[in-house]
């Protein structure tokens, strides 16, 4: 098994308490009613989306999906900016514009969340391209979820990014939903990783609820890419504990199979390991969760305090 | 006209609902697919119980595969069947345009007349979710730019289901757009199970003198509740809903202006390339041009992405007050 630095694991640990507390607070959010408009929570399944953006390099880019707030906090993006922007805010990432489905900061290699299911398949394809063409040697991490992987546009994507052997890693969320219709409805395959090989592209399934498994292959995956030897296509199983949108009854799963998952809660898994390996003391792990506490704390107040956009802005920025 | 005997209020989601039960009911080749659509009852809760009652064999769950919901669509329905499909969102339709546009509206006229494609895609459409810019548009005017298409949109409980019941029964791709702000809406709905609106047929909904006002969907109710604002001070307007978009019945679009001289045309959509400025130019190609005391005006949705902020998404889109201003101006009275 891989070892992980302390400083990896201080900022792993605060990131991942980061974006539950960040689900939890929109969630709040949600129920009073501040913010009515439509978001994804990723409540469960948020170590994918932070350990990997923990395991790119500088100057990497990303394609997210709609639940796409761990992935962003994961990434870097400001969660003062990412809540503003919830809330439908002037100062939010996209100026109140965009919603949580289109949190993006462009020119830092987000090239944003996404509203069309599978929409970041082949404009990670274009991402990648244009890192081939400047040789930048970074490459993009394009996340997607299971439902998303029988979208025409993932067939296209994979075949292209293997024949110009294009520096992606596409990291599949595979929560065993795609809404309510769960998995074994929607694909006759057990692990979606396995499509990998009809484009000759290495395909993994890993626990998408074990930091360090994802760590491990996420930094081997992106290694692949970066050398030019083409796409790789990663499969991370996990779970989300919320519904898929805020008025989702839930009807098609059982609460012992919720269960089941909730004690395989990837952050508790976190902390168990830094516990019983002594990384940290009891009283440094609870330091750590007050600050990312309060990150959250202020990223609400910050978006509740500022103003929301003018209305003269409305027809600005239709071109650039 | 059908007789009509029988009434209940319900709401227009539920309307929907009822004329697809019937006519799955009448016709067993009448199936229905999409995304979550059967246990989950779809994303708006629109096809509550139509699994238990219909089976999985005629209310499929589809992956999320918008192109092959719609290309499988075309196929089944040039082959005997009468699919019904739902894109979660109106926005999606673009995933499945190539079937839709390249194939299924134009088999019956390319293949000279022997094939024919009976199916429905069903459309949820518009603002006032906070969705954002790619969960709210109304896409309508693409449709109605292919010939062989066939494009609805009601925007009453009544109408919703009369024509949904119509859009079945039709040997033609129809597409059926649902208004999502409407979803709640009530109001008197027949349960007589033959009672179906023409496509192809505009309808008056308020007959007026002064003023003419041609609007669907949400800005239907708005231009009606402009209409009372205006009653009250002695101008009368007259609503015309096209309910058929796509080819529009300009009959009496065209009966109306001669009446009254001055045109208002609304819809949601952005303004540039929209149904409206197709209803204007008719106009001025028409007898009606002659009679026209004021230019034709359009309110219409403006030509920028839905914004998510609910005061923006509000403000890209008429209300009922520009309803009133637009009136106001055409008589001068401003
Ligand atoms: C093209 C398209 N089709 C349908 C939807 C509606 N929709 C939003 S999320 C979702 C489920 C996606 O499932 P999956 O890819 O597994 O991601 P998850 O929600 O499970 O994270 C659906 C059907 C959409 N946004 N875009
Ligand atoms: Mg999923």
């Amino acid at each position: 098994m891989i070892e992980l630095s302390e400083e990896i694991l201080l900022r792993m640990y605060y990131k991942m308490n980061q974006a539950r507390f960040f689900e939890e607070k929109v969630e709040d959010l949600l129920k009073r009613g501040i913010i009515d408009e439509t978001v994804y929570l990723s409540k469960g399944e948020e170590a994918t989306g932070v350990v990997s953006g923990l395991a790119l390099e500088k100057g990497d880019l990303v394609s997210m999906t709609h639940r796409g707030h761990a992935q962003a906090i994961g990434f870097g993006l400001d969660v003062n900016l990412m809540m503003a922007e919830l809330l439908g805010k002037s100062t939010g990432y996209c100026k109140g514009k965009g919603g949580s489905l289109h949190i993006a900061d462009v020119l830092n290699g987000n090239i944003g969340a996404n509203g069309i299911v599978g929409g970041g398949f082949t404009l990670s394809c274009g991402a990648a391209l244009t890192q081939k063409h400047k040789k930048t040697g970074q490459v993009v991490l394009c996340f997607a979820g299971d439902g998303a992987t029988n979208e025409g546009s993932f067939h296209e994507a994979m075949n292209l990014a293997s024949v110009w052997k294009l520096p992606i890693v596409f990291l599949i969320e595979n929560n065993l939903y795609g809404m309510s219709t769960p998995i074994a409805k929607h694909m006759n395959i057990e692990n979606i990783s396995d499509r990998g090989a009809g484009y000759n592209i290495p395909g993994l399934t890993i626990d998408g609820t074990d930091f360090l498994e994802i760590y491990d292959v996420m930094t081997k995956s992106l290694r692949y890419a970066r050398a030019g030897r083409g796409p790789v296509l990663v499969e991370a199983k996990t779970y989300r504990f919320c519904g898929h949108s805020s008025d989702d009854p839930q009807v098609y799963r059982s609460t012992e199979e919720v269960q089941q998952w909730q004690e395989k809660d990837p952050l508790f898994r976190l902390k168990k390991y830094l516990q019983e390996n002594r990384v940290f003391t009891g009283k440094q792990l609870e330091t750590i969760e007050g600050e990312a506490k309060s990150s959250i704390e202020q990223a609400a107040e910050f978006a509740l305090e500022s103003l929301e956009p003018d209305i003269t802005t409305v027809l600005e920025d239709v071109y650039a | 006209m059908m007789e009509i005997n029988e009434m209940k209020k319900m709401k227009y989601r539920d309307a929907i609902r009822l004329g697809m039960t019937e006519e799955m009911r009448r016709d067993d080749a009448v199936i229905f697919l999409g995304e979550d659509i059967g246990r989950y009852g779809g994303a708006f809760g629109l096809s509550a119980g139509m699994l238990d009652e219909f089976g999985e064999e005629r209310v499929l769950d589809t992956p999320i595969s918008e192109a092959a919901i719609v290309g499988t669509a075309v196929g089944a329905a040039l082959t005997g069947l009468r699919p019904v499909c739902e894109m979660m969102h109106m926005d999606f339709v673009t995933l499945g345009m190539d079937a839709l546009v390249n194939q299924g509206a134009k088999m019956h006229y390319m293949f000279g007349g022997q094939a024919q494609v009976p199916l429905v895609l069903r459309l949820p459409a518009g603002t006032g979710d906070g969705a954002g810019a790619q969960h709210s548009q109304s896409l309508e005017a693409w449709l109605c730019h292919v010939p062989g298409l066939k494009v609805v949109t009601p925007s009453t409980p009544a109408q919703a289901k009369g024509l949904i019941k119509a859009a079945i029964r039709d040997n033609n791709p129809v597409c059926f757009i649902e208004p999502k702000a409407l979803y709640q809406t009530e109001g008197l709905v027949p349960l007589d199970d033959d009672y179906t609106i023409e496509i192809g047929k505009t309808l008056i909904e308020r007959p007026g003198k002064d003023v003419t006002i041609v609007a669907y969907g949400t800005l239907l109710a708005k231009a009606m509740e402009a209409a009372a604002f205006l009653e009250e001070e002695g101008i009368e307007v007259e609503i015309i809903n096209p309910v058929t978009l796509y080819p529009m019945d300009m009959q009496p679009i065209v009966e109306s202006v001669i009446k009254t001289g001055r045109l208002i045309v609304a819809h949601e959509a952005p303004k540039t390339g929209g149904v409206g400025g197709e209803i204007a130019a008719r106009i001025a190609e028409s007898e009606a041009f002659d009679y026209l005391n004021a230019p034709i005006l359009r309110l219409c949705g403006m030509d920028v992405p839905i914004p998510y902020s609910k005061e923006l998404e509000a403000s890209v889109v008429p209300q009922r007050n520009d309803f009133v201003h637009g009136v106001y101006r055409l008589l001068n009275r401003e």
